[in-house]
Protein backbone atom coordinates (compact mmCIF):
# COMPACT_ATOMS: atom_id res chain seq x y z
CA UNK A 1 0.00 0.00 0.00
CA UNK A 2 1.32 3.62 -0.54
CA UNK A 3 0.02 5.06 2.26
CA UNK A 4 1.06 2.39 4.48
CA UNK A 5 4.53 2.89 6.61
CA UNK A 6 4.29 6.27 6.50
CA UNK A 7 3.11 8.67 9.56
CA UNK A 8 -0.95 9.08 8.75
CA UNK A 9 -1.49 13.08 9.44
CA UNK A 10 -4.14 13.67 11.63
CA UNK A 11 -7.39 15.31 10.04
CA UNK A 12 -9.73 18.20 10.39
CA UNK A 13 -13.05 18.07 8.93
CA UNK A 14 -14.57 21.12 8.59
CA UNK A 15 -17.05 22.78 6.50
CA UNK A 16 -16.80 26.42 4.31
CA UNK A 17 -20.68 27.69 3.92
CA UNK A 18 -21.07 30.11 1.19
CA UNK A 19 -23.55 32.43 2.25
CA UNK A 20 -23.74 34.75 -0.94
CA UNK A 21 -25.16 31.37 -2.65
CA UNK A 22 -27.49 30.02 0.33
CA UNK A 23 -30.79 30.49 -0.69
CA UNK A 24 -32.11 29.49 2.72
CA UNK A 25 -34.94 26.79 1.05
CA UNK A 26 -33.95 24.59 4.58
CA UNK A 27 -33.06 21.48 2.49
CA UNK A 28 -29.60 20.88 5.10
CA UNK A 29 -32.13 21.06 7.67
CA UNK A 30 -34.82 18.55 6.53
CA UNK A 31 -32.05 16.41 5.27
CA UNK A 32 -30.31 16.35 8.71
CA UNK A 33 -32.99 15.80 10.33
CA UNK A 34 -33.88 12.37 8.18
CA UNK A 35 -30.70 11.56 8.42
CA UNK A 36 -29.77 11.46 12.09
CA UNK A 37 -33.39 10.56 13.35
CA UNK A 38 -34.27 13.86 14.80
CA UNK A 39 -37.07 13.76 16.27
CA UNK A 40 -40.15 16.17 15.58
CA UNK A 41 -42.42 17.46 17.75
CA UNK A 42 -46.27 18.19 17.50
CA UNK A 43 -45.53 21.98 17.47
CA UNK A 44 -42.20 22.47 15.70
CA UNK A 45 -42.35 26.27 16.32
CA UNK A 46 -41.70 26.02 20.16
CA UNK A 47 -38.25 26.76 20.26
CA UNK A 48 -38.21 24.97 24.06
CA UNK A 49 -39.10 21.67 22.36
CA UNK A 50 -37.67 21.60 19.00
CA UNK A 51 -34.80 20.24 17.95
CA UNK A 52 -32.13 20.98 14.94
CA UNK A 53 -29.09 19.65 14.81
CA UNK A 54 -28.69 21.58 11.48
CA UNK A 55 -31.02 25.00 11.71
CA UNK A 56 -30.77 28.05 9.47
CA UNK A 57 -30.94 31.06 10.60
CA UNK A 58 -32.12 34.49 8.99
CA UNK A 59 -29.65 38.01 9.53
CA UNK A 60 -30.84 41.24 7.84
CA UNK A 61 -28.84 44.14 8.04
CA UNK A 62 -31.07 46.64 9.43
CA UNK A 63 -31.52 49.34 7.02
CA UNK A 64 -34.59 50.14 5.48
CA UNK A 65 -35.31 50.40 1.25
CA UNK A 66 -33.03 50.98 -0.95
CA UNK A 67 -29.98 49.00 1.15
CA UNK A 68 -32.17 46.98 2.65
CA UNK A 69 -30.49 43.10 2.80
CA UNK A 70 -30.94 39.94 3.80
CA UNK A 71 -28.32 36.66 4.37
CA UNK A 72 -29.14 33.38 5.65
CA UNK A 73 -26.92 31.05 7.83
CA UNK A 74 -26.52 27.68 8.48
CA UNK A 75 -25.83 26.36 11.54
CA UNK A 76 -24.13 23.18 12.24
CA UNK A 77 -22.46 22.31 15.27
CA UNK A 78 -19.08 24.05 15.34
CA UNK A 79 -16.73 20.94 16.01
CA UNK A 80 -14.76 23.86 18.23
CA UNK A 81 -11.32 22.87 18.37
CA UNK A 82 -10.33 25.30 21.14
CA UNK A 83 -7.35 25.36 22.52
CA UNK A 84 -5.83 21.81 21.72
CA UNK A 85 -9.36 20.48 21.56
CA UNK A 86 -10.74 22.30 24.75
CA UNK A 87 -13.78 22.87 23.32
CA UNK A 88 -16.32 24.48 25.34
CA UNK A 89 -18.45 21.93 25.65
CA UNK A 90 -15.99 19.07 26.30
CA UNK A 91 -14.49 21.12 29.15
CA UNK A 92 -17.34 21.14 31.10
CA UNK A 93 -19.00 18.00 30.41
CA UNK A 94 -18.92 16.16 33.95
CA UNK A 95 -19.25 12.36 32.28
CA UNK A 96 -17.27 12.66 29.25
CA UNK A 97 -20.17 12.13 27.01
CA UNK A 98 -18.60 14.53 24.56
CA UNK A 99 -15.31 14.61 23.54
CA UNK A 100 -12.94 16.25 20.93
CA UNK A 101 -11.29 13.55 18.90
CA UNK A 102 -7.69 14.79 17.94
CA UNK A 103 -7.33 12.25 14.84
CA UNK A 104 -10.99 13.51 12.96
CA UNK A 105 -11.67 16.80 14.88
CA UNK A 106 -14.99 15.98 16.13
CA UNK A 107 -16.54 16.31 18.78
CA UNK A 108 -18.19 13.61 19.61
CA UNK A 109 -21.55 12.91 21.75
CA UNK A 110 -22.07 9.56 23.72
CA UNK A 111 -25.88 9.06 24.34
CA UNK A 112 -25.19 6.66 26.52
CA UNK A 113 -22.82 8.33 29.25
CA UNK A 114 -25.10 11.84 28.81
CA UNK A 115 -27.14 12.31 32.03
CA UNK A 116 -28.56 15.62 31.41
CA UNK A 117 -27.09 18.06 33.05
CA UNK A 118 -26.90 20.27 30.05
CA UNK A 119 -23.77 21.56 31.20
CA UNK A 120 -22.61 21.56 27.57
CA UNK A 121 -25.66 23.89 26.53
CA UNK A 122 -24.93 26.21 28.62
CA UNK A 123 -21.27 26.33 27.36
CA UNK A 124 -22.04 26.17 23.73
CA UNK A 125 -21.64 29.68 22.17
CA UNK A 126 -23.63 28.69 19.13
CA UNK A 127 -26.60 27.07 20.40
CA UNK A 128 -25.82 23.93 18.67
CA UNK A 129 -26.85 21.63 21.47
CA UNK A 130 -30.12 20.65 22.60
CA UNK A 131 -32.17 18.61 24.90
CA UNK A 132 -34.47 16.12 24.54
CA UNK A 133 -37.10 16.96 27.23
CA UNK A 134 -39.52 13.84 26.15
CA UNK A 135 -38.98 10.46 24.62
CA UNK A 136 -39.24 11.00 21.24
CA UNK A 137 -42.43 9.66 19.47
CA UNK A 138 -42.70 8.11 16.01
CA UNK A 139 -46.00 8.00 13.99
CA UNK A 140 -46.99 4.75 13.17
CA UNK A 141 -45.02 2.76 10.83
CA UNK A 142 -42.29 5.86 10.39
CA UNK A 143 -40.00 3.87 12.89
CA UNK A 144 -39.28 1.88 9.72
CA UNK A 145 -37.89 4.62 7.58
CA UNK A 146 -35.37 5.37 11.10
CA UNK A 147 -31.78 4.77 9.62
CA UNK A 148 -29.96 2.17 11.49
CA UNK A 149 -27.08 3.76 11.29
CA UNK A 150 -27.36 6.31 14.00
CA UNK A 151 -29.48 5.76 17.44
CA UNK A 152 -32.73 6.99 18.29
CA UNK A 153 -32.04 9.26 21.49
CA UNK A 154 -33.78 9.09 24.69
CA UNK A 155 -35.45 11.66 26.86
CA UNK A 156 -32.95 13.23 29.43
CA UNK A 157 -29.95 13.36 27.03
CA UNK A 158 -28.60 16.30 25.04
CA UNK A 159 -27.75 15.75 20.57
CA UNK A 160 -26.19 18.11 17.92
CA UNK A 161 -24.77 17.17 14.90
CA UNK A 162 -21.93 15.07 14.63
CA UNK A 163 -20.94 15.92 10.94
CA UNK A 164 -23.01 12.57 9.79
CA UNK A 165 -20.12 10.64 11.90
CA UNK A 166 -21.77 7.18 10.93
CA UNK A 167 -20.78 8.07 7.26
CA UNK A 168 -16.92 8.51 8.07
CA UNK A 169 -17.15 5.36 9.90
CA UNK A 170 -19.64 2.86 6.90
CA UNK A 171 -16.80 5.09 4.51
CA UNK A 172 -13.91 3.68 6.46
CA UNK A 173 -15.10 -0.12 6.69
CA UNK A 174 -15.20 0.24 2.82
CA UNK A 175 -11.59 1.46 2.90
CA UNK A 176 -10.49 -1.64 5.24
CA UNK A 177 -12.45 -3.70 2.69
CA UNK A 178 -10.03 -2.38 -0.52
CA UNK A 179 -6.78 -2.04 1.86
CA UNK A 180 -6.93 1.58 2.29
CA UNK A 181 -6.42 3.56 5.47
CA UNK A 182 -7.07 6.39 3.79
CA UNK A 183 -10.58 8.41 2.58
CA UNK A 184 -10.63 10.30 -1.02
CA UNK A 185 -12.42 13.49 -0.09
CA UNK A 186 -15.97 12.47 -1.64
CA UNK A 187 -16.01 8.63 0.18
CA UNK A 188 -17.03 11.16 3.05
CA UNK A 189 -19.61 13.92 2.93
CA UNK A 190 -21.82 14.60 5.02
CA UNK A 191 -25.87 14.91 4.51
CA UNK A 192 -26.45 18.36 4.46
CA UNK A 193 -23.57 18.93 2.06
CA UNK A 194 -25.18 16.88 -0.35
CA UNK A 195 -28.69 17.96 0.22
CA UNK A 196 -28.19 21.59 -0.29
CA UNK A 197 -29.53 22.30 -4.13
CA UNK A 198 -27.37 25.60 -4.61
CA UNK A 199 -23.85 24.19 -3.31
CA UNK A 200 -23.16 26.04 -1.00
CA UNK A 201 -22.04 23.73 1.81
CA UNK A 202 -18.24 22.74 1.00
CA UNK A 203 -17.53 19.73 3.68
CA UNK A 204 -13.68 18.15 3.69
CA UNK A 205 -10.33 17.86 5.75
CA UNK A 206 -8.72 21.37 6.19
CA UNK A 207 -5.59 19.88 7.01
CA UNK A 208 -5.68 18.56 3.41
CA UNK A 209 -4.23 21.05 0.98
CA UNK A 210 -6.03 18.90 -1.71
CA UNK A 211 -9.55 19.60 -0.67
CA UNK A 212 -11.41 21.71 -1.62
CA UNK A 213 -12.29 23.20 1.86
CA UNK A 214 -8.59 24.07 2.54
CA UNK A 215 -8.19 26.01 -0.64
CA UNK A 216 -11.70 28.10 -0.02
CA UNK A 217 -10.86 28.99 4.10
CA UNK A 218 -6.91 29.06 3.61
CA UNK A 219 -6.80 27.97 7.62
CA UNK A 220 -3.51 29.38 9.22
CA UNK A 221 -3.06 26.46 12.02
CA UNK A 222 -0.50 27.77 13.73
CA UNK A 223 -3.37 30.38 14.70
CA UNK A 224 -6.41 28.21 15.76
CA UNK A 225 -7.45 27.58 11.79
CA UNK A 226 -7.92 31.11 11.16
CA UNK A 227 -9.32 31.76 7.71
CA UNK A 228 -6.80 33.11 5.53
CA UNK A 229 -9.24 33.92 2.83
CA UNK A 230 -10.09 37.42 3.51
CA UNK A 231 -14.06 36.78 2.69
CA UNK A 232 -14.31 33.99 5.09
CA UNK A 233 -15.28 34.31 8.85
CA UNK A 234 -16.09 32.06 11.89
CA UNK A 235 -18.91 32.96 13.95
CA UNK A 236 -17.52 34.81 17.17
CA UNK A 237 -14.25 34.30 16.30
CA UNK A 238 -12.87 36.54 19.21
CA UNK A 239 -13.79 33.96 21.70
CA UNK A 240 -11.43 31.53 21.14
CA UNK A 241 -13.48 28.48 20.62
CA UNK A 242 -11.57 28.13 16.91
CA UNK A 243 -14.71 26.26 15.08
CA UNK A 244 -14.17 24.14 12.07
CA UNK A 245 -17.18 26.02 10.01
CA UNK A 246 -15.95 28.61 8.31
CA UNK A 247 -18.54 31.21 6.66
CA UNK A 248 -17.76 32.82 3.28
CA UNK A 249 -19.28 35.85 2.10
CA UNK A 250 -18.16 39.02 -0.50
CA UNK A 251 -20.62 41.05 1.44
CA UNK A 252 -19.09 43.27 4.36
CA UNK A 253 -21.98 43.31 7.25
CA UNK A 254 -22.67 39.77 6.71
CA UNK A 255 -18.82 39.31 8.20
CA UNK A 256 -19.20 41.45 10.63
CA UNK A 257 -22.19 40.11 12.16
CA UNK A 258 -20.29 36.88 13.11
CA UNK A 259 -19.11 38.33 15.75
CA UNK A 260 -19.77 41.57 18.63
CA UNK A 261 -18.28 44.78 18.06
CA UNK A 262 -18.19 48.17 20.23
CA UNK A 263 -19.80 50.74 18.19
CA UNK A 264 -16.81 52.51 18.43
CA UNK A 265 -14.41 49.60 17.18
CA UNK A 266 -12.98 49.77 14.01
CA UNK A 267 -14.04 46.32 12.26
CA UNK A 268 -11.85 46.04 9.51
CA UNK A 269 -9.04 46.61 11.80
CA UNK A 270 -10.38 44.05 14.52
CA UNK A 271 -12.04 41.37 12.80
CA UNK A 272 -9.05 39.52 11.79
CA UNK A 273 -8.32 38.75 15.66
CA UNK B 1 -32.26 -11.64 93.39
CA UNK B 2 -30.46 -9.78 90.17
CA UNK B 3 -27.98 -12.89 89.97
CA UNK B 4 -30.98 -14.88 89.11
CA UNK B 5 -32.58 -13.01 87.05
CA UNK B 6 -29.53 -12.24 84.59
CA UNK B 7 -29.19 -16.25 84.76
CA UNK B 8 -32.38 -17.05 83.67
CA UNK B 9 -32.72 -13.87 80.49
CA UNK B 10 -29.33 -15.62 79.30
CA UNK B 11 -31.02 -19.67 79.35
CA UNK B 12 -33.86 -17.76 77.28
CA UNK B 13 -31.69 -16.28 74.89
CA UNK B 14 -29.47 -19.51 74.03
CA UNK B 15 -32.85 -20.84 73.30
CA UNK B 16 -33.96 -18.44 70.81
CA UNK B 17 -30.51 -17.64 69.09
CA UNK B 18 -30.38 -21.84 67.70
CA UNK B 19 -33.59 -20.95 65.53
CA UNK B 20 -32.54 -17.29 64.48
CA UNK B 21 -29.69 -19.09 63.02
CA UNK B 22 -31.43 -22.15 61.15
CA UNK B 23 -33.62 -19.63 60.01
CA UNK B 24 -30.92 -17.09 58.96
CA UNK B 25 -29.02 -20.27 57.02
CA UNK B 26 -32.24 -21.61 55.80
CA UNK B 27 -33.34 -18.03 54.33
CA UNK B 28 -29.63 -17.68 52.81
CA UNK B 29 -30.18 -20.84 51.08
CA UNK B 30 -33.43 -19.77 49.44
CA UNK B 31 -32.09 -16.73 48.15
CA UNK B 32 -29.10 -18.01 46.57
CA UNK B 33 -31.34 -21.08 44.68
CA UNK B 34 -33.60 -18.64 43.52
CA UNK B 35 -31.27 -15.97 42.55
CA UNK B 36 -28.71 -18.29 41.35
CA UNK B 37 -30.85 -21.07 39.78
CA UNK B 38 -34.97 -20.10 39.67
CA UNK B 39 -33.86 -15.75 38.67
CA UNK B 40 -31.91 -16.86 35.47
CA UNK B 41 -35.26 -19.42 34.45
CA UNK B 42 -37.28 -16.25 34.74
CA UNK B 43 -35.27 -13.71 33.42
CA UNK B 44 -34.59 -15.48 29.88
CA UNK B 45 -37.20 -16.48 27.66
CA UNK B 46 -36.21 -19.53 25.47
CA UNK B 47 -36.83 -19.47 21.54
CA UNK B 48 -36.14 -21.71 18.95
CA UNK B 49 -34.70 -20.71 15.62
CA UNK B 50 -37.39 -20.78 12.78
CA UNK B 51 -35.21 -23.56 10.90
CA UNK B 52 -32.69 -25.84 12.66
CA UNK B 53 -29.24 -24.81 10.99
CA UNK B 54 -26.43 -27.36 9.93
CA UNK B 55 -23.51 -25.35 10.02
CA UNK B 56 -20.83 -28.70 9.60
CA UNK B 57 -23.25 -29.58 6.62
CA UNK B 58 -23.43 -26.24 4.91
CA UNK B 59 -19.77 -26.51 5.45
CA UNK B 60 -18.77 -29.46 3.56
CA UNK B 61 -20.83 -28.57 0.77
CA UNK B 62 -19.70 -24.95 -0.15
CA UNK B 63 -16.82 -23.92 -1.55
CA UNK B 64 -15.06 -20.89 0.13
CA UNK B 65 -16.06 -21.99 3.55
CA UNK B 66 -17.86 -19.48 6.06
CA UNK B 67 -17.31 -16.78 3.51
CA UNK B 68 -19.55 -18.10 0.97
CA UNK B 69 -22.36 -17.13 3.33
CA UNK B 70 -21.28 -14.79 5.63
CA UNK B 71 -19.48 -12.67 3.35
CA UNK B 72 -18.16 -8.82 2.61
CA UNK B 73 -20.48 -6.37 0.62
CA UNK B 74 -18.79 -4.14 -2.46
CA UNK B 75 -19.48 -1.21 0.22
CA UNK B 76 -17.57 -2.57 2.89
CA UNK B 77 -20.53 -3.66 5.31
CA UNK B 78 -21.10 -7.12 6.31
CA UNK B 79 -23.94 -9.63 5.54
CA UNK B 80 -24.26 -11.37 8.79
CA UNK B 81 -26.96 -13.97 8.86
CA UNK B 82 -27.62 -14.34 4.93
CA UNK B 83 -30.95 -13.33 3.28
CA UNK B 84 -33.27 -15.38 1.15
CA UNK B 85 -31.67 -14.30 -2.35
CA UNK B 86 -28.35 -16.21 -1.09
CA UNK B 87 -29.89 -19.89 -0.14
CA UNK B 88 -32.02 -19.53 -3.08
CA UNK B 89 -29.17 -19.98 -4.77
CA UNK B 90 -28.85 -23.59 -3.84
CA UNK B 91 -32.22 -24.08 -2.38
CA UNK B 92 -34.71 -23.04 -5.07
CA UNK B 93 -35.68 -26.55 -4.66
CA UNK B 94 -35.53 -28.96 -1.59
CA UNK B 95 -31.64 -31.18 -1.81
CA UNK B 96 -32.94 -33.76 -0.13
CA UNK B 97 -35.37 -35.07 2.36
CA UNK B 98 -34.38 -33.48 5.75
CA UNK B 99 -37.93 -32.07 7.34
CA UNK B 100 -35.72 -28.62 7.98
CA UNK B 101 -35.25 -27.99 4.55
CA UNK B 102 -38.23 -28.92 3.43
CA UNK B 103 -39.91 -26.83 5.84
CA UNK B 104 -37.50 -23.81 4.78
CA UNK B 105 -38.16 -24.48 0.69
CA UNK B 106 -42.05 -24.53 1.34
CA UNK B 107 -42.07 -21.82 4.21
CA UNK B 108 -40.23 -19.54 2.71
CA UNK B 109 -38.74 -19.88 -0.52
CA UNK B 110 -41.53 -20.82 -2.34
CA UNK B 111 -43.19 -18.10 -0.74
CA UNK B 112 -40.19 -15.09 -1.23
CA UNK B 113 -40.35 -14.79 2.64
CA UNK B 114 -37.29 -14.02 4.63
CA UNK B 115 -36.29 -16.41 7.23
CA UNK B 116 -36.66 -14.80 10.70
CA UNK B 117 -33.85 -15.77 12.29
CA UNK B 118 -32.51 -15.15 15.92
CA UNK B 119 -29.75 -12.66 16.12
CA UNK B 120 -27.54 -14.55 19.32
CA UNK B 121 -25.08 -11.51 18.61
CA UNK B 122 -26.97 -8.70 18.02
CA UNK B 123 -25.95 -5.50 20.18
CA UNK B 124 -28.04 -2.75 21.25
CA UNK B 125 -28.84 -0.09 19.25
CA UNK B 126 -26.40 2.49 20.67
CA UNK B 127 -23.68 -0.12 19.46
CA UNK B 128 -21.47 0.35 16.00
CA UNK B 129 -19.75 -2.32 15.47
CA UNK B 130 -16.89 -2.42 12.54
CA UNK B 131 -16.58 -6.50 11.05
CA UNK B 132 -13.97 -4.78 8.42
CA UNK B 133 -11.78 -2.62 10.88
CA UNK B 134 -11.56 -6.37 13.17
CA UNK B 135 -11.40 -8.92 10.41
CA UNK B 136 -10.13 -7.55 7.41
CA UNK B 137 -7.65 -4.98 8.79
CA UNK B 138 -7.03 -6.45 12.21
CA UNK B 139 -6.92 -9.97 10.57
CA UNK B 140 -8.57 -11.45 13.75
CA UNK B 141 -10.60 -14.83 13.55
CA UNK B 142 -14.39 -14.99 13.73
CA UNK B 143 -13.95 -17.54 15.92
CA UNK B 144 -12.24 -14.80 18.60
CA UNK B 145 -16.22 -13.42 19.47
CA UNK B 146 -18.49 -15.74 17.97
CA UNK B 147 -16.58 -19.07 18.82
CA UNK B 148 -16.85 -22.49 17.06
CA UNK B 149 -20.98 -21.97 15.48
CA UNK B 150 -19.43 -22.99 12.60
CA UNK B 151 -18.78 -26.90 13.95
CA UNK B 152 -22.31 -26.77 15.26
CA UNK B 153 -24.64 -29.15 14.01
CA UNK B 154 -27.77 -27.92 15.46
CA UNK B 155 -29.03 -24.65 16.06
CA UNK B 156 -29.25 -23.81 19.78
CA UNK B 157 -32.04 -22.39 21.68
CA UNK B 158 -32.45 -18.51 21.71
CA UNK B 159 -32.68 -16.92 24.75
CA UNK B 160 -34.15 -13.35 25.35
CA UNK B 161 -33.79 -11.51 28.31
CA UNK B 162 -37.77 -10.32 29.44
CA UNK B 163 -36.71 -7.01 30.40
CA UNK B 164 -33.99 -5.91 28.22
CA UNK B 165 -34.45 -8.13 25.23
CA UNK B 166 -31.23 -8.66 24.23
CA UNK B 167 -29.87 -12.20 23.56
CA UNK B 168 -28.10 -14.25 26.30
CA UNK B 169 -24.82 -14.24 24.64
CA UNK B 170 -24.39 -10.70 25.19
CA UNK B 171 -24.26 -11.17 28.98
CA UNK B 172 -22.98 -14.53 28.79
CA UNK B 173 -24.00 -18.44 29.75
CA UNK B 174 -23.01 -17.87 33.09
CA UNK B 175 -25.20 -15.85 35.08
CA UNK B 176 -22.45 -14.46 37.39
CA UNK B 177 -20.95 -13.33 34.25
CA UNK B 178 -17.72 -15.04 34.67
CA UNK B 179 -16.26 -16.82 31.56
CA UNK B 180 -13.43 -19.07 30.58
CA UNK B 181 -13.36 -18.40 26.37
CA UNK B 182 -13.41 -14.64 24.84
CA UNK B 183 -16.34 -15.49 23.11
CA UNK B 184 -18.46 -16.77 25.86
CA UNK B 185 -19.67 -12.97 26.46
CA UNK B 186 -20.63 -10.23 24.27
CA UNK B 187 -20.38 -6.63 26.89
CA UNK B 188 -18.64 -3.41 26.60
CA UNK B 189 -16.13 -5.10 29.17
CA UNK B 190 -14.79 -7.69 26.88
CA UNK B 191 -14.63 -5.15 23.59
CA UNK B 192 -12.22 -3.70 26.32
CA UNK B 193 -10.20 -6.56 27.24
CA UNK B 194 -8.54 -6.36 23.82
CA UNK B 195 -8.77 -2.63 23.61
CA UNK B 196 -7.29 -1.63 27.03
CA UNK B 197 -4.64 -3.92 27.48
CA UNK B 198 -3.72 -6.07 24.50
CA UNK B 199 -0.69 -5.71 23.34
CA UNK B 200 -0.05 -6.42 19.62
CA UNK B 201 3.41 -6.70 17.33
CA UNK B 202 2.96 -4.95 14.90
CA UNK B 203 3.80 -1.71 13.25
CA UNK B 204 2.25 1.57 14.54
CA UNK B 205 1.44 3.05 11.72
CA UNK B 206 0.15 0.65 9.73
CA UNK B 207 -3.14 0.35 12.33
CA UNK B 208 -6.10 1.59 11.58
CA UNK B 209 -7.47 4.74 13.64
CA UNK B 210 -7.88 5.24 16.66
CA UNK B 211 -5.39 2.82 17.55
CA UNK B 212 -2.35 4.09 15.53
CA UNK B 213 -3.39 7.20 17.19
CA UNK B 214 -1.78 6.89 20.64
CA UNK B 215 -2.37 10.98 22.44
CA UNK B 216 0.96 11.19 24.71
CA UNK B 217 -0.35 12.18 28.26
CA UNK B 218 -2.24 9.16 28.54
CA UNK B 219 -0.40 6.70 27.02
CA UNK B 220 3.72 6.18 25.73
CA UNK B 221 4.54 4.48 22.91
CA UNK B 222 7.39 2.16 23.33
CA UNK B 223 9.49 2.09 19.41
CA UNK B 224 7.17 0.53 16.86
CA UNK B 225 4.84 -1.84 19.42
CA UNK B 226 1.63 -0.46 20.17
CA UNK B 227 -1.28 -1.80 22.31
CA UNK B 228 -4.75 -2.16 20.77
CA UNK B 229 -5.79 0.53 23.39
CA UNK B 230 -8.64 2.64 22.75
CA UNK B 231 -8.19 6.21 24.19
CA UNK B 232 -10.83 8.00 26.16
CA UNK B 233 -11.57 10.53 23.13
CA UNK B 234 -12.23 7.12 20.83
CA UNK B 235 -16.20 6.54 22.31
CA UNK B 236 -17.36 7.69 19.22
CA UNK B 237 -15.95 4.77 17.41
CA UNK B 238 -18.18 2.48 19.05
CA UNK B 239 -20.85 4.46 20.42
CA UNK B 240 -23.66 5.73 17.81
Amino acid sequence: MKEEGKHKKAKKYGMVINLDECTGCGACMVACMAENNVPFKEDESSKLDSIAWMRVYKLTNGKSYPEADICYLPRPCMHCEGDHGHSPCVSVCPATATDYNHETGIVSQIYTRCFGCRYCMAACPYHARYFNWWDPVWPEGSTKYLSPNVSPRMRGVVEKCSFCFHRYQLAMDKAYLEGRTELEEDEYQTSCTQACPAGAITFGDLNNPEHKVHQLAKPDNKHGGRPGNPNVFRLLERLGTNPKVYYMSSREWVRQAGDNYLDNEDFAKNYRH
Amino acid sequence: MSTQDDKAKEVSADGVAGPIILFFILGLAASLVFGWVIFPKLLYSQKKQPIDFNHVLHDEAVEEGCESCHFFREDGSFSGIPKLAQCVECHEEAQGEDPNEVKFVEEYVANGREVPWLVYARQPDCVFFSHAAHVKKAEMDCGTCHGHIGESEHSRVYEENRITGYSRDIWGKNISGLKKHTWERMKMDDCAECHTTKEIKTDVETLPWPINWLPRPYEKQTGNQARVKTVKEACFVCHK
